[in-house]
């Protein structure tokens, strides 16, 4: 457990709740970024604007962060892994409604049991392909 | 508009601080026999006592439906995500303010993604709710 940091975890998590707060005030919108990717592309267009809006946020803030911290965000797997991955991770959280933000982060803050049950499936399901990516392949 | 761009941004400092936009990081985590950080469980903590305790008022407010049921798709679509999850290490967020890193991989892994969202569409045209 030498790379354990908790105190840059614990304040980066605690931005990211507040970042959703300021979002269901501001905007009266849960913070789930695989709905509010998807959202975008929806037919026929709806409400694009504040979700671009969050999406741009989203990609300015990891500009601004480079321009101060050494980046330290190599990817861990081969490009084609990665469209394996980027494939499962899209088709699964829009046929389960919801990823790490919209059921973590907001559904566990909304204490919802449908939430609490994704997030522990993800999880553990995280964990298998990590066992089998890492030490089984 | 501004305050959508706000929270966007105040999120991927967020995602960013605390490692989770480090797919090392994220992989270090799922990987209960290795060597194993358990940073992310207070990411998660932390934003889940801010949501927590910020919420409640809040949504009284606002008038949104939530689904309460335990459904398979809930089940399946979770599973296949965090098999995704645990190959890259980069779930959506992570994903998007990774684009920063103008890396071919991220890129990749961005367009699969809402590729992959497009095709559960077309399986379930039912679009599910958080």
């Amino acid at each position: 457990m030498d790379n354990f940091t908790p105190v840059s975890a614990l304040a980066g998590g605690v931005l990211i709740g507040l970042a959703s707060v300021w979002l269901l005030a501001a905007n009266g919108r849960i913070a789930g970024v695989s709905g509010i990717l998807h959202g975008l592309f929806a037919q026929p267009p709806g409400d694009r604007a504040w979700r671009a809006a969050f999406v741009v946020g989203l990609i300015a803030a990891g500009f601004a962060w480079h321009a101060f911290v050494p980046s330290n965000s190599e990817p861990q797997a081969s490009w084609p892994w990665l469209a394996v991955a980027g494939a499962l991770v899209g088709f699964g959280t829009r046929m389960g409604g919801g990823c790490t933000s919209g059921h973590g982060v907001c559904g566990l803050g909304r204490f919802s049991l449908r939430s609490l049950v994704a997030v522990m499936v993800f999880m553990a399901a995280g964990m298998a392909a990590t066992f089998v990516m890492r030490h089984a392949l | 508009m501004i305050s959508a761009l706000g929270a966007g941004f105040v999120f991927g400092i967020g995602l960013w601080l605390s490692g989770m936009a480090n797919p090392r990081k994220v992989l270090d985590f799922l990987d209960v026999t290795g060597n194993w950080d358990p940073s992310l469980l207070l990411v998660m903590g932390g934003a889940v006592i801010v949501t927590a305790i910020a919420f409640r008022p809040l949504l009284k407010k606002q008038k949104l439906e939530f689904r309460k049921d335990i459904d398979i798709p809930l089940l399946a679509g979770a599973a296949l995500f965090g098999i995704g999850w645990g190959i890259g290490g980069y779930c959506p967020g992570p994903a998007l303010t990774a684009l920063s890193n103008m890396s071919a991989e991220v890129l990749v892994f961005v367009a699969a993604m809402v590729g992959g969202g497009f095709l559960a569409k077309i399986a379930a045209p039912a679009a599910p709710g958080a």
